[in-house]
């Protein structure tokens, strides 16, 4: 069955279909807060894979090199490095509790042999260096083997030490904590396409920083109102122009985004483009504006076209043409009539998150009962496919799902009644150039690859 | 005609049957929706959305505690107990005066994540 093509340069081939490659994490029924993932990012080659928790530690997975002697495997990802990012902390001049839940993990290009990330919870922003080590001295002439002092007066030759190899090494150290900043929330880090300085966005500003300096940010956006009371919109994700250092753009919960451009004034509180969909007054309703209101914003990796996803789909914007999307896509729009009951539940609250594939030809986003969604905007496929142990075995292909909403159920459908809205898929990743994605279910993380044949 | 929307219990009985009405008279599904909610819980704001929202987003993780409170309250009740939170810890509401026990523990996960295991 033909699945939703993606990637590479070839552009999409119908006999594309995703296979189960690895699943991470305990299959324990109780899962502990702390395992939520909270955030899955690869890097900018594909081959380290970051993700986040609840319990403000991070996790990377590193591909391995290809295994000539295993030839239908593509490279597994396996634990490269972990550390514990962020502490649980309480502010008390506030009576704040801030959680250690790291809510955006954003990659840096790399410049040398070492990786670097930006990890952030609620508040502070912290930049890790990740390097190997795979080479120690030995033959110093102060100290022993084992690290003891050697006493100077037995020394009676100089030795120079040499280089020996070891087992690798993979170290985690935190060079830059940005912290201070935020009097609410953050929400959405991004680093620039200068590689020097990268924007964080809580829900009333924007804050520009240099990756060097820790004192010092600036203020971009401020939307807060002089009157609380009068407060009507937050901002809810806030993303760069992948080639324009000057430009940026941020969502609203009002369903809202606009790009900013810096030249044009140090605080851009005033955007250059607004784009809105215009919405049929007849149809508004209690739930309108809280559906509407947008849980990410992506460009595409050409920079033409920007995505946004609410709450019950996901709409292509092209950067020309403010008025309304270019491309709308139905996530689960079967769940427009289940409205009520998401509200009582807080689901319709949830922010899901969505992202491109390589060449921007495919897009997917997450939605409940584990599954997620594909849409192939050349052909105008969609799939469902889902995240499970039952179709766990090693590349197994996977098979599509469908959601019942009539009367009548086929069989191997489900029913919207029957959903599991406790497994939800607010966290997806695709691999940069290739049919790799990773997806978060809860505190699974789930890799499929594109079949080899 | 336009059938009365009624109260939250007579819809969930009619179950089925008033959607298919209800769709007949081209009320979209959301507006169906709000009908239910407003009749279970008649207070909800006026402000569809609104700024309700928006303050309970900005004020999440704000815990208040008055050691001023919670000392009266000690000794007024002297050997009896403190009412105690009920199953939502999280939630202080009326006369319940936190307690420390009441608040959730903060401990840092010093246990390595599963997914490197």
């Amino acid at each position: 069955m033909a699945g939703v093509a993606g990637g590479g340069g070839g552009g999409g081939s119908n006999d594309f279909q995703w296979c189960f490659s690895q699943v991470k994490g305990a299959i324990d029924e109780d899962v502990a807060e702390a395992d939520i993932i909270s955030t899955v990012e690869f890097n900018y080659s594909g081959d380290l894979l970051a993700t986040g928790d609840k319990g403000g530690r991070v996790v990377i997975f590193q591909r391995e090199q290809e295994n000539k002697s295993r030839p239908h495997s593509r490279g597994e990802y396996n634990v490269y490095s972990t550390f514990q990012s962020h502490e649980p902390e309480f502010d008390y001049l506030k009576s704040l509790e801030i959680e250690e839940k790291i809510n955006k993990i954003r990659w840096l290009p790399q410049q040398n042999a070492a990786h670097f990330l930006l990890s952030t919870n609620d508040k502070t922003i912290k930049l890790w260096k990740i390097s190997e080590r795979d080479k120690r001295a030995e033959g110093y002439n102060l100290k022993d083997e084992d690290g003891r002092l050697r006493d100077p007066f037995r020394i009676t030759a100089l030795r120079v030490p040499i280089l020996k190899p070891m087992d690798l090494m993979v170290e985690a150290s935190p060079r830059r904590i940005f912290a201070n900043a935020h009097t609410y929330h953050i929400n959405s880090i991004s680093v620039n396409s200068d590689h020097e300085t990268y924007l964080s966005a809580d829900d009333l500003r924007i804050n520009l920083w240099h990756l060097e300096i820790t004192d010092r940010s600036f203020n971009i956006v401020d939307i807060k109102p002089a009157n609380m009371e009068e407060l009507t919109e937050v901002i809810t994700a806030a993303e760069f122009h992948p080639h324009h250092c000057n430009v940026f753009v941020y969502s609203s919960s009002k369903g809202t985004i606009r790009l900013c451009d810096m030249r044009s004034s140090a605080l851009c509180d005033r955007h250059s483009k607004f784009f809105e969909e215009p919405e049929d007054p007849s149809s508004r309703s209690f739930f309108s504006e809280i559906i509407s209101s947008i849980s990410d914003v992506k460009f595409s990796h050409s920079g033409r076209y920007m995505m946004t996803r609410d709450y019950l789909s996901v709409k292509v914007w092209d950067l020309n043409m403010e008025n309304r999307p270019v491309e709308t896509y139905q996530v689960h729009e079967y769940l427009r009539s289940k409205l009520c009951s998401l509200y009582e539940n807080d689901c319709i609250f949830d922010k899901f998150e969505c992202c491109w594939n390589g060449s921007d030809s495919a897009i997917m986003t997450g939605s409940y009962n584990n599954f997620f969604r594909m849409f192939d905007r050349n052909t105008r496929r969609d799939i469902t496919l889902e995240a499970s142990r039952e179709s766990s075995k090693p590349r197994a292909i996977l098979k599509p799902r469908k959601v019942c909403t009539g009367g009548k159920r086929k069989k191997d459908e489900i029913s919207v009644d029957s959903l599991d809205f406790n497994k939800k898929i607010l966290h997806t990743a695709w691999h940069p150039m290739e049919n790799i994605i990773a997806v978060a279910a809860t505190n699974n993380l789930y890799i499929f690859q594109d079949k080899i044949n | 005609m336009a059938a009365p929307l009624g109260t939250g219990t007579r819809a969930e009985e009619n179950g089925q049957e008033k959607q298919d009405m209800q769709e007949k008279e081209t009320v979209t599904p959301e507006r169906a929706e709000e009908a239910k909610l407003k009749a279970k819980y008649p207070n909800l704001g006026q402000k569809p959305g609104g700024s309700d929202f928006l303050m309970k987003r900005l004020q999440k993780g704000q815990k208040y505690f008055d050691s001023g409170d919670y000392n009266m309250a000690k000794a007024k009740m002297k050997n009896k107990q403190l009412p105690s939170a009920g199953p939502d810890k999280n939630l202080v509401t009326g006369d319940h005066i936190p307690t420390p026990q009441d608040l959730p523990q903060r401990k840092s996960s010093l246990v390595t994540s599963k997914l490197a295991g």
